[in-house]
């Protein structure tokens, strides 16, 4: 039988269980869509701009542990998802991002709308692909499927000429047998044994994780790990929820707005055990005077992070999951290994730390933007799936709201993406219809795809966006303070919309609070009120984020701010 | 660290981009390509990029692991350090004069070099050898007019096969 390229794109999303497309159609891509118009079986969101089409399949991929989907058509269409490319590529997220482009034989004659997409993204995907002959379809989508989830997750492209879309090819090609072997690893046995070694050895160990726990499904592996070791736990902004925020044993972030209290302890650690870590620059400050006193145990999946910016004593290339389920065997049947007596007098230091110096901020007149989050954490039991945008409102949320679970917290990391969070959570709502999303936004970011109200509202996601406006870029301005002698160039953004107009003029409910006292009941009335509802809470002009290393300095320079 | 040349040699699939994304890890991740040379395999899916980089031996591992982790890098082998013989060829179009002529002929003689075309007013130079030798030939025809010339990258092949694929 003959079948069209649009529909064997169909059949190949199916088989690999594709039942939600984020997108835009356009001139390219109308063969897909009017393929697209026959399976009711496919959920198809129609996003008001492509960026919030890539955010949105980041998101839904985040929170549902799938493979996220984005269609956009040719040229701008597809440049308009290069941002949210590099921010899956950067954060290790599986999206396949399908691309229209000109038929092939128009491709290099700068036809209308061509753009070589696969050049652009050539160093922001984890690979890409140009289907020129309709022939390799159905093989390439199975193969970008697969390379999107294996190994180090990442974005992968498959630009769809027009022509490819329409021509008529034969059904048996889809019969033609794909398999992909699994790839190699290496024994991690003596790497493990080597581990472990230091473990017994330490008396001063500290436990860092990162994204990788989370990506790799390893947490309850990662929590048994800890508790039997009985270890201190810190983590990167990408490992918040890897371990439950309330547990005695957490320190909660280290880094350049990392706790004191983790910060310390890296800097005197005499063994740090880094899982799902790639040692980003926010997290080491100075890497000169970044765990100076530590052995260090790096275990991550890829290659190129070990010995990248911090040089590993013993380094274990795996998949994190086997390794601590491993590592977890052995502890079992030697509990002498299990350095807790040792390290008594190291947890009572930590404890000391904590008492001494806790994430804290001072009361005013007028509203607090942590005092916002914490009582969101109040009203939510840290049950709510949480997006941020990227600045101060970001790094408030990971110090002021305890992750319980993975994959509850969904924030740009790597590429710290201003508007990334809103239209995040939009994916993550299609992902967990009966879940509580949060969206915790600046003004400034939240304006980056306000556009995507219109999504929002649509599909009747209920996703509540609380606003923490102080009317300016926050954490530019903070810079501005203490690096630029208070000049304030160009972070004043006090000229901002009506939020609460806007979202009534988008079908969804506003919001607004001014007064301390009045923030748990407009939070509790936000998130009892159905449907997508903007809350505008304005907070402090202001106010920094605290603790902070200075860039250039090591993590025990922090300042403090005013405590 | 000691900054040293440094031979790698990849070998990956013949498709059109794969020069590209070679192309693009060295330039986006700042390292600087010195010499290459491409041409395919025994196989003619496959073909093998032979690199020179100046860099420390950290530098080139990081290059290393970022090619390996390419897809459509099949293997990637330094060989630095390694027995192997490395080569360049240069093509050097000369002006011939009647003055210098016998001058020419007489240098190309004595390091046997091969003229691989002439007519009376020019003839193309074959040199092949080492980097330093072809330096050196440069060096000893400038003086005779050399006109333009055009030079390869190093090829170069391991004196043993250290693994599957040679």
């Amino acid at each position: 039988m003959k079948l069209t390229g649009a529909q064997i794109l169909f059949k190949v999303l199916k088989q690999e269980n594709v039942d939600t497309i984020f997108g835009y159609p356009g001139g390219s891509v109308m063969d897909i869509y009017d393929e697209l118009f026959r399976h009711e079986d496919i959920k198809h969101f129609l996003v008001r701009h492509e960026q919030g089409a890539i955010h949105a399949a980041d998101g839904y991929a985040r929170a549902s542990g799938k493979i996220g989907v984005c269609l956009v058509t040719s040229g701008p269409g597809a440049t308009n998802t290069v941002t949210g490319i590099a921010n899956a590529y950067m954060d290790s997220i599986p999206i396949v991002v399908m691309t229209g482009q000109v038929p092939v034989s128009l491709i290099g004659n700068d036809a209308f709308q061509e753009v070589d997409i696969t050049g652009i993204t050539r160093p922001c995907t984890k690979h890409n692909f140009l289907v020129r002959d309709p022939e390799n379809l159905a093989r390439t989508i199975k193969e970008a499927f697969h390379i999107a989830r294996a190994g180090r997750p990442g974005p992968v492209l498959i630009d769809l000429p027009k022509n490819v879309m329409q021509a008529l090819v034969d059904d048996t090609t889809l019969s033609y047998p794909i398999s992909f072997s699994d790839e190699e690893t290496d024994p991690i046995e003596k790497d493990c044994a080597e581990a472990l070694e230091l473990i017994r050895k330490s008396r001063k160990p500290l436990i860092f994780c990162g994204g990788g726990v989370i990506l790799g499904r390893a947490w309850k592996e990662f929590r048994t790990f800890a508790k039997k070791l009985n270890c201190p736990v810190t983590s990167s902004l990408m490992g918040l929820g890897a371990f439950p925020g309330t547990d005695p044993l957490w320190l909660g972030m280290l880094g350049m707005h990392g706790t004191y209290y983790a910060n310390m302890a890296i800097s005197n650690a005499d063994l740090l055990i880094a899982v799902g870590v790639r040692f980003d620059d926010r997290v080491t400050s100075k890497v000169e005077a970044f765990a100076p006193h530590a052995r260090i145990i790096h275990i991550d999946i890829d290659p190129v992070s070990i010995d990248k910016t911090i040089k590993a004593d013993v380094s274990i290339i795996s998949d994190c999951k086997p390794v601590l389920q491993l590592l977890n065997e052995w502890l079992s049947h030697d509990p002498v290994v299990t350095p807790q007596e040792h390290t008594k007098e190291w947890r009572a230091q930590i404890a000391e730390w904590k008492e001494k110096v806790p994430l804290s901020y001072c009361r005013g007149e007028k509203i607090k933007p942590q005092y916002v989050i914490e009582t969101l954490y109040e009203l939510t039991k840290g049950k709510a799936i949480i997006t941020t945008e990227v600045g101060q409102n970001q790094m408030w949320t990971a110090q002021f709201y305890p992750f319980e679970a993975p994959n509850t917290f969904i924030s740009s990391g790597g590429l710290g993406t201003m508007g990334f969070g809103f239209p995040a959570a939009i994916g993550a709502q299609v992902a967990c219809p009966e879940k509580l999303v949060v969206d915790i936004a600046g003004d400034g970011s939240i304006q980056m795809n306000i556009q995507e109200m219109a999504t929002a509202v649509q599909y009747k996601l209920p996703v509540k966006i609380v606003i923490l406006n102080n009317g300016f870029l926050g954490m530019v301005r903070q810079w501005q303070e203490l690096f630029y002698g208070k000049r304030y160039s160009q972070t004043d953004m006090s000229y901002a919309p009506d939020f609460v107009k806007l979202a009534e003029a988008y079908g969804a409910t506003g919001l607004r609070c001014t007064k301390p006292n009045e923030v748990k009941a407009t939070l509790q009335k936000g998130l009892d009120t159905p449907g997508t509802v903007v809350m505008d809470f304005r907070v402090e002009p202001e106010e920094g984020v605290f603790p902070m290393v200075k860039p250039g300095l090591s993590l025990s320079e922090m300042s403090l701010g005013k405590t | 660290m000691e900054i040293k040349e440094n031979t790698i040699s990849i070998l990956v699939n013949n498709k059109p981009d794969v020069m590209a994304r070679i192309a693009g890890t060295f330039s986006g991740r700042g390292f600087n390509i010195e010499t290459i040379a491409v041409n395919v395999t025994k196989d003619p899916n496959i073909s093998k990029i032979i690199l020179t980089i100046f860099g420390n031996q950290d530098t080139i591992t990081k290059i290393e692991k970022q090619l390996k982790r390419m897809l459509d890098v099949i293997q990637v082998d330094d060989l630095t350090g390694r027995d192997a013989i490395r080569r360049e060829m240069i093509l050097v179009r000369m002006k011939t004069t009647e003055e210098q002529r016998t001058q020419l002929t007489k240098t190309i003689d004595t390091y046997k070099w091969k003229i691989v075309s002439s007519s009376p007013d020019y003839c193309i130079v074959e040199i092949t050898g080492h980097r330093d030798d072809i330096e050196n030939a440069l060096a000893i025809l400038e003086p005779l007019g050399i006109d333009d010339f055009t030079r390869t990258g190093t090829v170069a092949l391991a004196r043993q096969n250290n693994n599957s694929r040679g």
